[in-house]
């Protein structure tokens, strides 16, 4: 059985009066990429920031490998890599002597300069080495950054909101980079997004976090399979017949009329539409259409909080501060 | 745990390299001095006529004044940038390293100590070469002297600069800084005048608590053989600002997060 790589359990954050995480609890195992997703404000960077020890804890516990994160700060810090929601990179110097510092402040110095020019490889920056960081593209600075996270060989990687702000080809290639990470060194990763695509394509299990709180966690498709499946669409014009006929079948957890025809929720659509092609056949009914739709993580978030992940108040404003700070 | 020395050592470097690669830097910390020293150095001089004390020219008087706020000037802007690495994000990958809060200030200190005081120097050397501190009156332990005095003052405003970007977080501050303190402490310190018993009282007692003036005096003291108080209560006064604000700014550091 793999072994817990992160414990957190019943953490709290309070600012003033306002509880930015209100108690929190969690377990991560040993090379898996779990993500925390929510909104913005739903208290993702503050918990990841607690864990990598650069924010204070109200209450509550973190065990990473073992180490006390709150007792014994500079053990947890050698453990772990991570790369900020803000671009953390300086801007005057080059790619190369920004690895290199990150190298000398966490005492690499066996192989350094192998190191560095394998983890520039590894995120395709290999002949930009030299060039001055402020030089780069929002794309090229994150990819920096998740390499230098890399550098020190940290058990567990943070990435929190790894591809916000970025284009979807540029996000593609990120993601590819986190999923080599995590299949080549068996690295344990724990990102943060708003992105529900993101979370689904690239975590093993995800706890949906709202308002300081985790409401529900599972791997992704627990999640959306605990909606109750898929949705078939039937488009016929002897919707009552078709509709006597499927009624009671066992693959059918409900179904209802809509205007032009049914609507049919099952485990597994994708099984139970040929089933149903025959059945309208053999009884001469035709069918103009059938649609199919899985549920998604959004569905998911819906459901769970009452509201889209995307309609979030706090989303504009903490999109400003993102770019306000990349001037 | 990274050590403290090749912490320090590391932040250090950072600042080496991104002072090199900036010229305008450069130019503007040496160049600044040298248009004062022009300007109103032989201005006033002229102006006035002034002769400060027997046989020193004004010019020779205003010269170590210069110095030292180059070092003022340089390392207080120094201690005040690590706002920007908070602005920038910086800071956070400063922090998340298994080093300690001690060696961030430390490295800090080090690396704008030693761009200071190498501008200084080159002002120094200037100088020099234009005569406008004769030859005759250079000394190998006045320049070690003057280069101590350099290095304690530096090492204190850089401090000074890090507390006060650990407690203002933002740079429209700025501004106010530069206006109520920097260029008051500039005024204070003897840079220009002598500060002597012919000032009014309260002046004179101002002056006696601006750090620099200690530092000017010190490092005037050095090279020119004039100063108010004697070498050694210049360097208690110097030393003491330095252990006091040094120490100030690592505590105020122990706490900081990364916000």
């Amino acid at each position: 059985m793999a072994s817990n790589a992160i414990e957190v359990s019943r953490l709290v954050k309070k600012f003033g009066s306002f509880t930015a995480v209100n108690g929190i609890s969690f377990k991560v195992r040993e090379g898996e990429i779990f993500g925390l997703l929510g909104p913005n404000g739903a208290g993702k960077t503050t918990t990841i920031s607690m864990i990598a020890t650069i924010l204070s804890h109200t209450s509550g516990s973190i065990e990473l490998y073992g180490v006390d994160v709150l007792r014994a700060k500079d053990a947890a810090r050698q453990l772990i890599g991570i790369v900020f929601q803000d671009p953390s990179l300086d801007d005057e110097l080059t790619a190369w002597e920004n690895l290199d510092f990150h190298a000398r402040l966490y005492s690499v110095k066996e192989n350094k300069r192998k190191i560095i020019s394998d983890v520039l490889e590894l995120v395709g920056l290999g002949d930009k080495a030299d060039k001055q960081v402020k030089t780069f593209s929002g794309g090229m600075k994150r990819r920096l950054e998740i390499a230098r996270g890399f550098i020190h060989k940290p058990r567990v990687l943070f990435l929190d909101e790894p591809t916000l702000g970025l284009d979807p080809q540029t996000r593609r290639n990120i993601w590819e980079y986190i999923r080599k990470l995590n299949r080549e060194h068996r690295l344990t990763i724990i990102l943060t997004t708003h992105y529900l695509e993101e979370a689904d394509m690239l975590c093993d299990r995800i706890a949906i976090i709202d308002h300081g709180r985790i409401i529900r966690t599972g791997t992704p498709e627990a999640l959306k399979t605990s909606l109750g499946g898929d949705v078939v669409r039937i488009g016929t014009d002897k919707k009552k017949k078709l509709y006597r006929l499927l009624k009671g079948r066992s693959f059918v957890k409900s179904i209802k009329e809509s205007h032009d025809g049914l609507e049919i929720s099952t485990e597994d659509g994708s099984r139970v539409i040929p089933v149903i092609a025959k059945v309208a056949d053999s009884n001469n009914i035709r069918i103009d259409y059938t649609t199919m739709k899985r549920p998604s993580l959004e569905d998911v978030f819906i459901s769970l909080t009452g509201r889209d992940i995307r309609e979030e108040g706090a989303d504009s404003d903490a999109q400003w501060r993102h770019f306000g700070g990349r001037k | 745990m990274t050590s403290t020395l090749d912490a320090v050592y590391t932040l250090w470097l950072r600042e080496m390299k991104r002072f090199m690669k900036s010229r305008s830097r450069m130019v503007g910390s040496g160049g600044q001095p040298l248009i004062w020293l022009a300007i109103v150095g032989v201005g006033l001089g002229s102006a006035f006529a002034l002769k400060v004390s027997g046989s020193i020219p004004y010019l020779a008087f205003v010269a170590p004044g210069l110095i030292g706020m180059t070092i003022l000037f340089s390392s207080i802007f120094a201690g005040v940038s690590v706002i920007w690495d908070r602005q920038f994000g910086f800071l956070k990958e400063i922090l998340v390293a298994p080093i300690s809060r001690l060696s961030i200030v430390l490295g800090k200190i080090a690396g704008s100590t030693t761009i200071a005081v190498l501008t200084a120097l080159i002002i120094l050397v200037i100088v020099a070469v234009f005569g406008i501190i004769p030859l005759s009156y250079f000394t190998l332990q006045g320049i070690a002297a003057a280069i101590l005095f350099m290095v304690l003052t530096s090492a204190t405003f850089v401090a000074i600069g890090l507390i006060i970007a650990a407690l203002i977080n933002n740079i429209e501050s700025f501004q106010v800084l530069i206006n109520f303190l920097v260029m008051p402490m500039f005024f204070l310190s003897g840079a220009l005048f002598p500060i002597s018993a012919a000032l009014p009282v309260w002046l004179d007692g101002l002056a006696h608590i601006d750090p620099l003036f200690y530092a000017i005096d010190g490092i005037r003291g050095s090279l020119i053989h004039f100063s108010t108080y004697p070498l050694w209560i210049d360097g208690i006064g110097t030393a003491a600002c330095a252990v006091i604000f040094v120490g100030a700014a690592a505590l105020l550091f122990k706490r900081i997060e990364g916000k």
